[in-house]
């Protein structure tokens, strides 16, 4: 029991730890994409360390939610990215939220951030969250539709028992699956803020979705908003690759089944990555107004998955 | 007379009630007979009541009372069991905040030209209405609760009369709850007519055939449906809530929809007693176009207290669907499932109760110290009045179903019973139930970005104008009355399995099984089928939560600077920004309104780049009006266009008629 | 029967035939032409999928034969001919505007749910791993028509049109392997006719109209309208 809990605090402690690596490294591979050097992939780690470093300055017209928002945002992805099997797959910190739950406590950081961005009074601040709202409000269905669809197959909400399921089945092929997994990687791409509905990249004021929210922050409250981004994206990353792809993850608590965990999950990560990279290099951003529609692809893979479900693969 | 205490407590609540109403009469002359003594009456009433209902709840009573009171051959038949308990402790709660609210809030009333003595005394009638409706054990003392509580609500509606538009809310009010209350006597007398008697123990002995409970369940979602608010039936809600007081506003809301999701509990669970799979799929459409059509609208209002009261008829939505759930579950013989669901629709009634009463004593708070209910000239309110913004950043939170706050532990729940569906042998009711889950996510989501709005609106950003600029703190007995509510909307969010505990006999004595599983793996865990099916912590996911902003801030703190320093916004290097750069409500819910087009009738008007004086202009009208309302009147009145024939106005055509019908009439009989 | 107890061949042709559907939906709802036909040839090459898998997982030899037959046909030859006349007709950059896309594609997915609703009860007493791609099929056909009530352009019907032969050869595979030789060429020859016919008749079309629009050849009809 306790060893389990060591183990689930330490994989807690691996997300903060991998997450700006993996953006360190899609940020390589899109440079070498675009035949630039690019920086390191230990970059964003230093610009953490920087902004830490730098003094905090919150506007005048600020009130205290301003301030507090930065620590609820953090705070909430990573309770919701501890929840994610990212080595071992029985973890205790599994049982406190289900992936339902997890959708709750990303719901309660993005509402937190828009909260934040109109709080100083600017334009960009409630653009930035208007549109933020938009965009979540249509990807949570498709979301929780598809996690349904995995749920309804392992009998489950809890993660580690619908990736215990999909191992104990060995290879199945699923028509439900594919249609999940393509509806959970619009999803993602969507909410962490990626090419095509945002560009991370941009400081173009009258495009930007998350980074309007983030205008006015500074300092410690910049660092601890954009570490909850990097969470965000390492979460729907591993959620991704562990659900679908979950061969390698840990069984039991053996060091020789946590090192290949570990292991296979880098190499996962490393390739969703890389194919990240790829599909952002190839795809353009696209107008605001196009984004429903790409949500609504989203959801109609996801009622998909669930209908191929019902249809296919139970029978009447 | 022997009677049990907690029956003599509920008894109490109701002659409180009365009493309230009865020392408001003076207040014509002395205002103060309000504040001093009608409404710590009224809470003291709200006190006994959530006593009486807690008592019921824990003990499992079931208790009957019969009163000599009503006709001669029908006397009063009362009653207090677990399902009477928990809706009499709900109302209970939210008449303490109102009363310990209220003092401060009418305070504002009484240099108006309203009557105060009315206001006290309807209130009054209108809580005891509630209980007595809760409290009834026959139809008839139950219709005559159900006129009263309608009857006093109308007049509490219509209380700012001056306003003729809320005379108009107020009339349409008391038509709608009419012809809501028509209904429900039909749906009566269909079970009494079975049953030969109209006390309850009989009705509940009725064996009716499919068809006729079929007509029964009609008419009675009808009846409740429309005092819930339910779409199409909604209209009247948007309007009528808003325009009471406040703190009647909150327990309209909060406590009277729950008294109509209470009256079709009673009749389709208790009385009825028999269940059928197509009445489920009813519900669920229903509750799914209500949540959905709910939010939307609320998404589109700028007018505070509006905006709560379409977020109503969503709230009911999602009951109606957790209810719908456990029908279905019922007819397909998934008692527990059933069970899980009921208990989702009960928690999430109560929940309702507590978020909502909030939210619109916060709105109460803000017109009380502001005079304004209109979110675009609002703005910057959490520095002016930093508890009623602590206060409403709690409602906001529970109410878009965010973790840890009591919201997200019902529609949780909803989700779970929702997800068993796979245990259902139909596969196309496999395939709808997930569906229906789909919109309740959509809803979800949608509530969260209207409370954005809202809370970022109102309570965030820079003051609009200059009355919201001067607002200040509101007093101490208006900021209790909201940390009361809010204090139970951090409990009931925390402490799930205490809350599953205590429903779990309503569950019992309605569909027959509670969750014993819910707490197998110790209160922590709130497991609702089993540990390996879905597990929610809350406390181990507060502490989590408490623990790791520890980290956090000792983290982020680290740095050789610590000291925050105020700064001017971003300006882009330009003018610096004003209150009227700031987006508007109406721009928040732009996006949405594009997205979601079809939903709305948009009536907007754009100035012309040549305009010297550019005014912008937006309405967004209920569909439902062009759709059903309007029809609905023409054809009255257009039938009535056709019996004003009859009026030649000559005395003697009218004998004419009279002599026609008797002799119908006799000829009907032989 | 649980999908995990069927042989590998028999989860894929159930893999193919989703993806058809999803392939239905997708002709649904893309408004620019080229893509639309593109995906048609997709839904065609998935067919012939379908057939060969079948045909290797049931030994049945005369399926080689009809799978090849599909994917010459509908994955090639009938979206090259359509390609073709989109060339001609100077609709490449031509896109539709849908008027309410998102509407369009649930009213899709009621469909499948009806399907599946009609269909369960017709196949209950066969228990072979097909019969549910028998309610696939039957939304395939279904979702073709909403498409010809949906669009207004004629090549979008057509495409239309020609999904629902696919929905029809579909379920004609799964659930009874394959129609006898004579009568699949006999249907291939028709859908072939059709085509050169749709053909013909787009070039008359909008030589008397100027457009594609099938929304302006109403003016056969008996109401008493003003016409300019």
């Amino acid at each position: 029991m306790l060893s389990a809990w060591g183990m689930a605090l330490l994989q807690a402690l691996l997300y903060p730890a991998l997450a700006p690596l993996l953006i360190g490294w899609v940020r390589k591979v899109k440079a070498r994409l675009n035949n630039r050097r690019g920086a390191s992939v230990l970059q964003p780690y230093r610009d953490l360390r920087k902004l830490l470093a730098k003094e905090t300055r919150v506007a005048h017209t600020a009130s205290p939610l301003f301030r507090l928002a930065p620590y609820v945002v953090f705070v909430a992805t990573w309770l919701a990215a501890a929840t994610v099997p990212l080595v071992a797959r029985d973890l205790p910190t599994a049982q406190i939220a289900d992936i339902i739950v997890l959708v709750g406590l990303l719901g309660l950081a993005r509402f937190f951030l828009a909260l934040a961005g109109m709080d100083v009074g600017t334009a960009f601040g409630g653009m930035g969250a208007s549109r933020e709202m938009m965009v979540s409000s249509l990807a949570e269905p498709a979301m929780l539709v598809a996690v349904f669809t995995l749920a309804m197959s392992a009998h489950s909400t809890s993660l580690s028992s619908v990736i215990g399921y999909h191992l104990a089945d060995g290879f199945v092929v699923r028509p439900s699956y594919l249609f999940a997994f393509g509806a959970l990687v619009l999803v993602a791409l969507a909410e962490s803020g990626r090419i095509p509905v945002d560009n991370p990249t941009t400081h173009l004021e009258l495009t930007m979705i998350h980074e309007g929210m983030l205008l006015e922050y500074t300092g410690r409250h910049l660092a601890l908003m954009e570490l909850a981004a990097y969470l965000k994206l390492m979460l729907y990353g591993v959620l991704i690759a562990n659900v679908f792809v979950p061969w390698g993850i840990g069984q039991a608590f053996a060091p020789a089944a946590l090192a290949l965990g570990l292991g296979a999950i880098l190499l996962k990560l490393a390739v969703l990555g890389a194919a990240l990279a790829v599909g952002e290099t190839v795809v353009a951003k696209m107008r605001l107004f196009r984004a429903p529609a790409f949500l609504n692809l989203a959801l109609l893979l996801a009622l998909l998955g669930l209908l191929s479900h019902v249809i296919l693969e139970v029978g009447a | 007379m022997n009677m049990h205490p907690a029956l003599s407590l509920a008894l109490l609540a109701l002659t409180l009630a009365l009493a309230s109403a009865l020392v408001a009469l003076p207040a014509a002359r002395w205002p103060r007979a309000l504040r001093w003594a009608s409404l710590p009456l009224l809470g003291l009433s709200g006190v006994a009541a959530s006593g009486a209902g807690l008592w019921a709840l824990v003990e499992g009573l079931d208790l009957g009372l019969v009163l000599p009171l009503g006709l001669p051959w029908l006397p009063w038949h009362l009653q207090l069991d677990a399902l009477a308990g928990f809706f009499l402790a709900l109302i209970g709660i939210l008449v303490t905040a109102a009363g310990i609210y209220g003092p401060a809030y009418v305070r504002g009333l009484e240099n108006g030209r309203e009557s105060l003595a009315a206001l006290g005394g309807f209130s009054g009638l209108f809580v005891a209405g509630m209980l007595l409706v809760v409290l009834a054990a026959d139809a008839f003392v139950f219709m005559v609760a159900w006129e009263l509580m309608s009857l006093a609500s109308y007049f509490l509606v219509a209380f700012h009369h001056d306003n003729p538009a809320n005379r108009r809310a107020a009339f349409l009010y008391l038509l709608m709850a009419h012809v809501g209350g028509l209904a429900i006597l039909l749906g009566f007398g269909v079970l009494a007519a079975f049953a030969g008697g109209f006390e309850f123990t009989l009705l509940r002995e009725a064996a009716l055939s499919t068809s006729w409970a079929s007509l029964c369940f009609a008419l009675v979602l009808l009846g409740f449906g429309m005092k819930a608010g339910l779409v199409p039936l909604h209209a009247w809600l948007p309007e009528a809530h808003p325009v009471a007081p406040s703190h009647i506003s909150a327990l309209m809301s909060g406590a009277m929809l729950k008294v109509a999701v209470y009256g079709f509990v009673r009749v389709v669970f208790d009385l009825i007693g028999q269940f059928h799979w197509q009445w489920g799929v009813v519900m669920l459409a229903v509750g799914s176009l209500s949540a959905l059509t709910g939010v939307l609208f609320a998404m589109m209002q700028s007018d505070l207290k509006r905006l709560l009261a379409y977020s109503s008829v969503e709230n009911l939505g999602i009951i109606f669907i957790a209810l719908g759930l456990a029908v279905l579950f019922m007819a397909t013989g998934h008692p527990t499932l059933a069970a899980l669901a009921f208990v989702a629709a009960l928690y999430h009634a109560i929940n309702h109760a507590l978020f909502k009463g909030l939210l619109f004593l916060g709105a109460g708070a803000v017109l009380h110290s502001t005079h304004e209910r209109d979110l675009e000239q609002m703005g910057g309110l959490l520095r002016r009045m930093p508890w009623t913004g602590l206060f409403f950043l709690i409602g906001c939170v529970a109410i878009s179903a965010l973790p840890p706050l009591n919201g997200f532990v019902s529609e949780w729940l909803t989700f779970q019973a929702a997800l068993q569906a796979w245990q259902l042998d139909s596969g196309v009711l496999r395939s709808l139930i997930p569906i229906v889950s789909a919109v309740l996510a959509l809803t979800g989501a949608l509530v969260a970005a209207t409370f954005v709005k809202v809370y970022g609106v109102a309570f965030l950003g820079q003051a609009r104008s200059r009355h919201v600029r001067r607002a200040r703190a509101v007093p101490l007995g208006m900021r209790w009355g909201q940390g009361l509510l809010a204090l139970f909307c951090v409990l009931l969010g925390v402490l799930p399995t205490q809350v599953i505990a205590l429903l779990d006999p309503v569950a019992v004595a309605v569909v027959g099984t509670g969750l014993p599983q819910a707490a197998a793996g110790g209160w922590l865990w709130l497991t609702p089928v089993s540990a390996e099916t879905a597990s929610y912590s809350a406390p181990l996911s507060i502490l989590l939560l408490a623990l790791i902003a520890g980290a956090a801030i000792l983290w982020a703190r680290r740095g050789r600077v610590r000291r925050v320093r105020r700064c001017d916004p971003w300006d882009c290097g330009l003018t610096p920004p004003t209150p009227r750069m700031q987006y508007s409500a109406a721009a928040f819910a732009q996006p949405i309104r594009r997205v979601f087009a079809l939903a709305f009738a948009i009536d907007e008007r754009k100035p012309a780049a040549t305009d010297t004086r550019p005014r912008y202009r937006l309405r967004i009208a209920d569909r439902a009006w062009s759709l059903l309302y309007v029809p609905l009147a023409q054809a009255v009145e257009s039938a009535a266009r056709r019996v004003v024939l009859l009026q030649s106005g000559n005395v003697r055509v009218y004998l004419g008629w009279t002599l026609a019908t008797l002799l119908v009439l006799l000829w009907i009989i032989s | 029967m649980s999908l995990t107890q069927l042989p590998l061949l028999e989860q894929f042709v159930l893999l193919q035939a989703a993806l058809v559907l999803f392939l239905s939906f997708g002709l649904l709802s893309q408004t620019r032409l080229l893509a639309a036909i593109h995906a048609f040839a997709w839904q065609g090459a998935l067919i012939a999928a379908v057939t060969l898998t079948v045909a290797i997982a049931g030994h049945a030899h005369h399926l080689y034969f009809s799978a090849l037959l599909t994917l010459a046909l509908k994955a090639m030859l009938i979206p090259w001919m359509l390609h073709r006349l989109v060339r001609r007709l100077a609709l490449e950059r031509h896109t539709e505007t849908l008027s309410h896309p998102a509407l369009v594609s649930m009213a899709a997915v009621a469909l499948v749910i009806f399907s599946y609703w009609v269909v369960v009860p017709i196949v209950a007493e066969e228990l072979t791993f097909t019969r549910n791609i028998v309610a696939v099929s039957l939304a395939v056909v279904l979702i073709g028509l909403l498409m010809l009530v949906a669009r207004q352009q004629a090549v979008a019907q057509v495409l239309g049109f020609m999904s629902m032969e696919n929905g029809l050869f579909l379920a004609a595979v799964s659930a009874t392997a394959g129609m006898p030789l004579v009568v699949e060429l006999g249907v291939a020859f028709d859908v072939l006719v059709a085509m050169v016919l749709f053909g013909v008749f787009f070039f008359q079309i909008r030589d008397s109209i100027d457009s594609l629009d099938v929304d302006r050849l109403n003016r056969l009809t008996e109401t008493e309208e003003e016409t300019p």
